[in-house]
């Protein structure tokens, strides 16, 4: 015990010999680990709210497009095929097992206006099922029913920012909105999701029965004369199986759409979980990118330490002669300055730690540049940072200790 | 314990060589205590260093303790050094960010190890045992230069070379010193070689070897 604290215990008053210097010294470390802490916890912190945001879309969900991908997750034709059908819904609900709700859709862009306010929207025309796959909550009144689907009631549900920008002050549920040439009745207002980066936010949304929106303006029918949907999406009751429910949806497909084993799909089977770890990859990407970048402050930092320990060899070169003749070997001296400088670094790390820490922590609360963003300052990082500022102090502290160790002890007790 | 046999050692000085050292034959026995004297440049520290392995020889050969050191590595060197020689110097060379404490357990730092309950009775044998958590700043010439014979002896080495013990004493503080270390000497029986300019200090010694223009020249028995 006392072999190894010793050293330390030497550097320690070696450091505290010159206070002033080595707080400067350690400052280029203390920034660089400062701003790699920093960084890397504003990196995994977007990461955990992207994440967060496309699971609480819900993790067990498989979306099925119309049109082939050509290269793997590049939708070259999504969207604008016409593959998919009501009919293929209703066949994988009754015959692909592990398939929770399948929710068919399709969209269309029309002009929405109440009284003088007018503005553009996306119309989702969907089946009540979509509440269920999306976990929808509402706000106000109710969502869609399996009578109104039934029926093709002229209702809606809409989202709580569309409900303010077409109504304002007036009270949204039981409003009337013009639709294309049809009027719609506002039946349900969803509760507002806040920002979620972009993602399928539903606070702009207008949701309908898919029954209504295929009758008022969208009639489009495969030649056999099924009702063509935008997208089908489903859930998956036991995430273990999604990848069997994959091969499956596809395999019902192919034969549902008579493609020979030549063709390529004429859809697209994404599941979230696919989605989520390519957008975690790319994160995580992002973060070891940024904490490169701190990187280079740490860089300079480590030159800092080397500087000052090339300076301190030529200070204490006496003190290098005395202990020479006190019978130090050239390992004793080289591991002394070697301790003394990964020491120095080190106490740097801690502090910058400390400081990223805190930084980290202000930016949690105060927030960066208008948007919230919860930093995550984990284990992993803290640790990454400490153990290359050990390192750093190695490595920029190896030429300074070789040269020490190399001098000559009758020179080294001349030297004044 | 010491035998030196026409040693010789030369620094170069631009494209000549300086010779200081022109072919030394001494033979020193186990527990003597010698004096060197001689004029400064006289090549005297210069075979003290030698004595100690802290400079390399020229030509010639050096026997330590019956082992021929001559040709030793550096490491090899270092080791010697830790546990047959103490050194004591003229300006103490004690190191200034520790206390007589600290600086006492340095010479066992490399020789052996460290035993603080030994350098508190080295310090408490040179009479500083209430100065021991003193900076080297915080004490006299005299009370430094005991601080730095208790690290020499501390680890009781068979050999204690010293370079003008007393040169920046007082001659009272100086006999002090000398007082110490010619105890200590009769106690634990190690060879002392001392260089001096004193010839009052020297006669502490039963040898006393003169020096001039890098030869031995008179040795004196007192």
């Amino acid at each position: 015990m006392r072999k190894l604290l010793e050293p330390l215990a030497n550097a320690w008053v070696g450091i505290q010999t010159h206070k002033l210097r080595s707080v400067l010294t350690i400052m280029g470390i203390v920034i660089g680990v400062g701003a790699v802490i920093t960084l890397m916890s504003i990196g995994r912190g977007v990461q955990e709210q992207i994440i967060s945001n496309i699971s609480s879309m819900g993790s067990d969900i498989v979306t099925i497009s119309p049109g082939a991908t050509s290269e793997r997750g590049v939708w070259s034709a999504a969207g604008s095929a016409t593959s998919l059908t009501l009919e293929d819904a209703e066949a994988i609900a009754e015959e692909v097992p592990y398939v929770g709700v399948v929710a068919p859709y399709s969209s269309s862009s029309v002009q929405l206006g109440v009284g003088g306010n007018n503005t553009n929207s996306r119309v989702m025309g969907v089946t009540p099922a979509y509440q269920d796959a999306y976990n929808l909550e509402v706000a106000q009144g109710a969502f869609l029913s399996e009578y109104n689907y039934q029926s093709g009631s002229k209702v809606a549900v809409i989202g709580a920012d569309l409900a303010d920008t077409l109504f304002k002050d007036i009270e949204a549920l039981g409003g009337q909105i013009r639709m294309g040439t049809s009027i719609v009745t506002v039946m349900g207002v969803l509760e507002s999701e806040g920002t979620s980066m972009g993602f399928n936010s539903t606070d702009d949304a207008i949701f309908i029965p898919l029954s209504t929106l295929q009758q008022s303006l969208s009639q489009q029918r495969t030649s056999t004369g099924d009702h063509v949907v935008s997208s089908i999406v489903l859930t998956v009751t036991e995430s273990a199986q999604t990848d069997n429910v994959v091969d499956d949806l596809t395999e019902l497909l192919r034969d549902r759409h008579r493609l020979t084993a030549a063709d390529e799909d004429d859809f697209t089977i994404s599941s979230m979980e696919e989605l989520l770890s390519t957008v975690s990859e790319t994160t995580e990407t992002m973060t070891l990118f940024l904490g490169a970048i701190a990187g280079i402050a740490l860089l300079v930092g480590g030159i800092g330490v080397m500087n000052i320990m090339l300076v301190s060899v030529v200070e204490r070169t006496r003190e290098i002669g005395i202990r020479k003749a006190l019978g130090a070997r050239e390992r004793d001296i080289w591991g002394q300055f070697l301790v003394e400088s990964a020491v120095l670094s080190f106490s740097g790390g801690l502090i910058g730690v400390a400081g990223g820490w805190l930084v980290s922590r202000l930016i949690s609360n105060a927030g960066l540049m208008g948007s919230t963003i919860t930093t995550v300052v984990s284990s992993d990082i803290v640790a990454l940072a400490l153990g290359v500022s050990i390192g750093i102090g190695l490595l920029f502290g190896f030429l300074p200790a070789r040269r020490a160790a190399a001098l000559k002890p009758i020179e080294a007790l001349r030297h004044e | 314990m010491i035998r030196l046999e026409n040693l010789t050692k030369a620094y170069p000085m631009g494209k000549r060589e300086l010779e200081v050292l022109k072919g030394i034959n001494l033979h020193i026995k186990k527990g003597e205590m010698v004096a060197i004297m001689g004029p400064s440049g006289s090549g005297k520290t210069t075979m003290l260093n030698l004595i100690g392995c802290l400079d390399s020889l020229t030509s010639g050969s050096y026997f330590l303790d019956g082992r021929e050191v001559t040709n030793l590595s550096r490491t090899e060197l270092a080791q010697v050094r830790a546990e047959k020689i103490g050194f004591i110097f003229q300006s103490y060379n004690l190191l200034p960010q520790f206390s007589a404490q600290a600086n006492v357990e340095l010479g066992m730092r490399y020789a052996g190890g460290i035993d603080s309950a030994r350098a508190q009775a080295a310090l408490e044998r040179v009479g500083l045992a209430d100065r021991a958590h003193h900076k080297p700043t915080e004490l006299s010439g005299g009370e430094q230069q005991r601080v730095a014979i208790a690290r020499a002896l501390v680890k009781n080495p068979p050999l204690i070379l010293a370079d003008e013990p007393t040169g920046n004493l007082d001659s009272h503080t100086g006999e002090e010193v000398m007082t110490i270390l010619t105890d200590l000497h009769n106690e634990q029986h190690n060879t002392l070689v001392m260089i001096t300019h004193e010839a009052d200090i020297a006669e502490y010694c039963q040898r006393v070897i003169h020096f001039k223009d890098g030869l031995i020249v008179r040795e004196d028995a007192s």
